[in-house]
């Protein structure tokens, strides 16, 4: 499938997905939809730096929280829509992840994970003492009352998630598929002998850390709308970063298919949890079951599958 | 600014003496991650462990937190083989280890917390004791007893290590492996075996940290992810599995952090351990006492 016709059909899907939501008639719909087409988004954008590439980013939540951050700058300043502070709060941390990219040429592997990591403390660490953003107390955001084509502005937030998933798998799917794609796979496969044979890994490893950074930074921006008050301990959330690595982890890394489904289960499990159970349970469950998968089925769902069509295949 | 000197002193003090317990909080991983090349990212995880092990203990009995986990120990030492042998079976076994068993031990991170935290709630813990409270004073410099004894305690912790490294056949062998697997396994011993040890030793440390913690400040559940940048950044600084050296490193760290509290404001400390943690690895990766 050309990529223009994977965006078609994506676009196709999305659509679908919509109609079907405005039939249930619940407002609670998009609000946990929401949620699971953000993790998409982050699921995706993980998996470009992690899966295709081989650099694990613990630092998820941080470059999350900076996107949602932006929008509370950008709200507090220039007081632009949404639609429009998304692509500049992408900018913002499409910077922090090319600077992010420069600490690979010093740290390879276990030391880049823990430089991450640090990376998201310390900006946790400026938020709090930055009081034009509310500190450590928080701030509120407030909603537009209406927006245009929209019946509700959760309707319209869930809009521009829905949009913001088909976009980020969509290039995933490009990067995966292309010189690109192939290229980050021999960064980590073989970070040396891709260097070796003539593969730019520096400017690869820049452009896949800027854009994994990117689309964190997109999953973010429309956060401070979305819970209308925003501190530090909700937007740094450690649950972003375990989230983000145990979706493409369970689904499968090798594939633009694995974070999408990861983030489809694990999202609407934790959303079911949430709600019957309780939200500290629902969170055990992720860390149990990235637990299980890391050390029973290594290469995720994707990857089970593979294995029992092969099987079925060869009698 | 100006630097008043008895607030100085104080600092400097308060520093050293929070130095000797990041120590044992990281001597630990000094082992495991330093020596073992098992980078154990839920290490803090299970120092709060301990401190709840500790605070249950304290509350039922009115046992001594310190005391406990020592006494327990044998019980984290158990532990921590336990994770090893998974940790072999799944990873060291199969071959490809570094991302999937970085993503082991953050789910096993996660699990603890969000089991404690189910478990005990959000609320802070104490403890009782008798050195918690009263304070030495030395000439206008306060002397806590609450950091000066679990100080004292680690300090111990980590001389002991280090002669049972230096002086023990097992010890012996637990650096060995950290250099050269095959020429230990040709010496007659089992790496594997050796390396279940040497893991089982660090999460027992991490355990009695945990009773250090939660004697020097109330603890809740996901108290932890403030030491992760801690442990870290001192086995980091103090050069990748040597002992010494993390002391050197803790003390280090701790009097950069109360510094930093004390002239600027507590809020700015977390961001101390991480600061040194990129500036050594930007710098200097080997460490102050490394290899």
């Amino acid at each position: 499938m050309s990529p223009t016709a994977f965006l078609a059909a994506a676009a196709a899907v999305a659509v679908a997905v919509f109609v079907a939501a405005t039939t249930v008639g619940n407002e609670y719909v998009y609000f946990a939809g929401y949620t699971v087409l953000q993790y998409i988004v982050l699921a995706t954008a993980w998996n470009i730096l992690g899966g295709y590439t081989g650099y694990v980013n613990f630092g998820s939540a941080g470059f999350f929280a900076i996107g949602a951050y932006t929008t509370v700058v950008i709200y507090k300043t220039l007081q632009l829509p949404l639609l429009v502070a998304i692509p500049l709060c992408g900018l913002t941390t499409a910077i922090l992840g090319l600077g992010m990219g420069y600490l690979t040429l010093r740290l390879r592997g276990v030391f880049f994970a823990i430089a991450t990591l640090a990376m998201a403390i310390v900006l946790h660490t400026l938020i709090v003492n930055w009081p034009f953003v509310g500190g450590a107390r928080g701030v509120y955001i407030i909603r537009p009352r209406d927006v245009a084509f929209f019946d509700g502005y959760m309707q319209f937030l869930f809009a521009v998630m829905l949009a913001l998933a088909v976009i980020a798998v969509w290039i995933a799917r490009l990067v995966e598929r292309s010189r690109l794609g192939r290229g980050l796979a021999a960064i980590r496969d073989d970070e040396l002998a891709a260097e070796c044979a003539g593969v730019p890994t520096l400017k690869l490893k820049l452009i896949s850390t800027t854009l994994s950074g990117f689309l964190m930074g997109v999953a973010g921006a429309p956060f401070p709308y979305y819970v209308t008050y925003v501190d530090p301990n909700g937007a740094f959330n450690l649950a972003y970063a375990v989230n983000s690595i145990a979706m493409p982890l369970i689904g499968g890394m090798t594939s633009w298919a694995g974070p999408l489904i990861g983030a489809i289960l694990l999202g609407t499990l934790q959303q079911v949890a949430t709600v019957t159970i309780s939200s500290a349970l629902s969170l055990l469950i992720v860390g149990v079951l990235l637990v299980l998968f890391v050390t029973l089925a290594p290469n995720g769902l994707v990857g089970l599958f593979a294995a029992l069509s092969q099987r079925r295949r060869h009698g | 600014m100006e630097f008043p000197l008895d607030l100085l002193l104080n600092a400097i003090v308060a520093g050293i003496l929070l130095g000797g317990f990041y120590a044992a909080v990281s001597v630990g991983l000094s082992i495991s991650f330093g020596m073992l090349d098992i980078v154990n990212i839920a290490h803090p995880a299970f120092i709060i462990l301990g401190a709840f092990v500790a605070y249950l203990a304290n509350t039922t009995i009115g046992a001594d937190p310190i005391v406990t986990t020592v006494v327990l120990s044998p019980a984290f030492f158990a532990l921590g083989a336990a994770i090893y042998q998974v940790y072999y079976l799944s990873f060291e076994k199969r071959g490809h280890e570094s991302l999937r068993s970085l993503a082991f031990f953050f789910g096993l991170m996660f699990i603890t917390e969000v089991s404690l935290l189910l478990v005990f709630g959000v609320d802070y813990r104490t403890v009782q004791a008798a050195y918690i409270g009263p304070s030495l004073a030395l000439g206008g410099v306060g002397l806590p007893l609450r950091l000066f004894v679990p100080c004292l305690v680690s300090i111990a912790m980590v001389v002991l290590l280090q002669v049972f490294l230096q002086k023990t056949f097992t010890g012996r062998c637990i650096l060995a492996v950290a250099q050269n697997q095959v020429a230990l396994q040709l010496m007659g011993a089992d790496p594997i075996r050796i390396r279940r040890i040497a893991f089982g030793l660090s999460i027992a440390t991490a355990a009695i940290a945990g009773a250090f913690l939660i004697t020097i400040q109330p603890v809740e559940p996901s108290i932890g992810r403030d030491y992760i940048g801690r442990v870290f950044a001192v086995c980091v600084l103090g050069g990748m599995g040597s002992l010494p050296g993390t002391l050197l490193a803790a003390v280090i760290l701790g009097v950069a952090e109360s510094f930093t509290a004390t002239f600027y404001g507590p809020s700015w400390a977390p961001a101390v351990s991480f600061g040194i943690l990129l500036l050594t690895l930007a710098c200097r990766p080997a460490g102050l006492l490394g290899r």
